[in-house]
């Protein structure tokens, strides 16, 4: 049934993402395809995968964005401007249209827990919900000719025959640098709930009418360079003490 | 958007099959005739061509049948479920036609008014579509239905013109239709022009509230399903010209065949006209058509840099 579950769902699971610890590594990416091409569903498949032109399906990927502040500078190292990277995955929206406009019903969102899914037995593969994703969370897989996207990575969460420390989707558990966390937002006692209160965790696109329920913790504010007390300057040596002092006096005697 | 042939095809063929299905339900040909014979075959075919061509870019086509199933939330699916049921009516109103030389007036009003709904489901699946704010708008289904009219009175006009009927009626329909048609598309343009879209890099990522947001680094060097789908951009130089084009060919010229057929005498004269016309028609609607996607913008492109 593409239309979406009348009652909210008793669990809403899903990522907060941070983009003040995202490094950009891509390992999260990797993991996913990892993951996903030998479990659920079709494999995710690459088209030209040695060649020059090489695609191919992926449900998670990183852009890096430069944000500029008013009056900064566009060079990175030079002025104010920051560096974000970016991971993109399935927000497993509350109001998600891309579930409403699939004419199959092979796309759905569960009411038990309100995660997005395709069922690739029933999918024709015309694309129109990748159209009526805003973020751009769905793939087709070309070679399979069904659509692709993040499962949440259903079958490790519910997977008893895991460790409790696995049971988390592999883009949670590979990262380095725990930028992504899983949990339920139904539960305000969560960490997931509780760190997008403590750090103001943001939805994409909200004038899309989405309700997207992974959320995006802004970076944290940032000293602004030319602010910050102890520059590491190469020509001054005013401050040296002890073998350096002694360096400097010989070297400048030399 | 991607321009995918298959589906401006589609959608021109469909229109203008509907279009003619909807004239011919009106009693603008005499039954009788056999050019009116051929224009009921010809609406079928253009209308059965169009969803054949509309399957030919789905992945998994053998299993097309399971699109009829949800009706209730999705337009594309309530789009196959008229497209198959209307069917019914105008296959039925065609037989008479052919075989019976003689209309049912109860059957051709039902054909006709399925036929308008068909029409308007195929438009409303892009005008459904927040990711698409030039789509966005009541003014798309009003537009393809409006085309679809006046395709068909054309198309009746020059059927007449060949020996179904009058063709001096149709073709006053025709040049009715072509500028409420026309004008509803000016519209629709005027309002993409104006339109600032709500969706920016900043509300796609968040980061707004830090500053300017613009793309360092995609996440893949090559191209993604993502990019060529969504991606697609027509420079705006050739959108402006193509744009004439299909003014010229779809407006002009058949406005100004219609004028001449209105005024003029003698059956070559007429059926040359109604030709021109029609030709014109089509080919500026495939023009018309191709912008439509082609110039579309997708709330994805925030994340591309495009
Ligand atoms: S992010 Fe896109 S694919 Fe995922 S639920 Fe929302 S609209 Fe659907
Ligand atoms: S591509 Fe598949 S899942 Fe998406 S709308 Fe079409 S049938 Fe539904
Ligand atoms: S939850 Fe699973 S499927 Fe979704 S992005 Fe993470 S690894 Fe990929």
């Amino acid at each position: 049934m593409t239309s979406l579950p009348s009652l909210p769902a008793p669990k809403k699971i899903g990522l907060v993402i941070d983009l003040d610890v995202c490094v950009g590594c891509h390992a999260c990416v990797v993991n996913c395809k990892e993951w996903n091409t030998g479990g659920y569903g079709a494999a995710l498949s690459d088209q030209q995968p040695y060649g020059a032109d090489v695609s191919g399906a992926w449900l998670n990927r990183i852009h890096t964005f430069e944000v500029v502040p008013q009056g900064g500078e566009i060079v990175g190292e030079a002025g104010d401007a920051r560096i974000v990277h970016f991971p993109k995955s399935c927000l497993h929206c509350e109001e998600a249209p891309c579930v409403t406009v699939c004419p199959t019903g092979a796309s759905y969102k569960r009411a038990e827990d309100g995660i997005v899914l395709v069922d690739e037995d029933k999918c024709i593969g015309c694309g129109l919900c990748a159209w009526a994703c805003p973020y751009g969370a769905r793939e087709m897989d070309v070679a399979a000719g069904v659509m692709k996207k993040c499962t949440l990575c259903i079958d490790r969460i519910y997977n008893e025959t895991f460790e409790e420390v696995d049971r988390v989707p592999a883009c949670v558990r590979t990262c380095p640098a725990n930028a992504r966390h899983f949990g339920d937002f139904a539960d305000p006692t969560s960490d997931v709930s509780r760190m997008v209160v403590a750090r103001g965790g943001i939805d994409l696109m909200p004038e899309q009418g989405t309700r997207p329920v992974n959320k995006y913790l802004p970076p944290r504010p940032r000293t602004a360079l030319a602010d910050m007390a102890s520059l590491p300057l190469a020509e001054n040596t005013a401050g040296a003490k002890g073998f350096f002092a002694w360096l400097d006096g010989m070297l400048d005697r030399i | 958007m991607h321009p995918a042939p298959s589906i401006i095809l589609f959608t021109v063929a469909s229109g203008l099959g509907y279009g003619l299905a909807i004239m011919l339900g009106l009693g603008l040909l005499d039954p009788q005739a056999l050019a009116t014979k051929v224009a009921h075959v010809l609406s079928l075919v253009l209308i059965g061509g169009g969803l054949v061509s509309s399957t030919l870019h789905l992945g998994n086509p053998r299993r097309a049948w399971r699109a009829l199933s949800q009706w209730r939330s999705s337009w594309l699916s309530r789009e196959g479920v008229m497209a198959l049921a209307t069917f019914v009516p105008l296959t039925l109103s065609a037989t008479l036609a052919l075989f019976a030389g003689r209309h049912s007036l109860a059957l051709d009003l039902v054909g006709a008014v399925m036929a308008v709904a068909t029409v308007w489901c195929t438009a409303m699946i892009y005008a459904s579509l927040r990711t698409i704010e030039a789509w966005h708008t009541p003014l798309t289904p009003a537009c393809y239905v409006a085309f679809s009219l006046a395709g068909g009175a054309l198309l009746a006009a020059f059927f007449a013109a060949l020996g179904g009927g009058e063709p001096r009626g149709p073709a006053l329909a025709a040049l009715l239709l072509l500028g409420i048609a026309w004008a509803t598309k000016r519209a629709w343009k005027r309002r993409v022009t104006a339109l600032v879209s709500a969706t920016t890099p900043e509300t796609a990522t968040g980061l707004g509230s830090i500053g300017k947001v613009r793309l360092l680094e995609r996440p893949h060097m090559t191209e993604n399903y993502l990019t060529h789908e969504m991606g697609f951009r027509v420079a705006r130089k050739h959108a402006a010209k193509l744009w004439l084009i299909a003014v010229g060919f779809g407006a002009l010229l058949p406005g100004t065949a219609l004028v001449v057929l209105l005024t003029g005498q003698g059956d070559a004269l007429v059926i040359t006209a109604a030709a021109l016309a029609c030709l014109g028609f089509v080919l500026g609607l495939l023009v018309e058509r191709w912008l439509f996607f082609a110039e579309a913008r997708h709330t994805v492109m925030n994340y591309y840099g495009g």
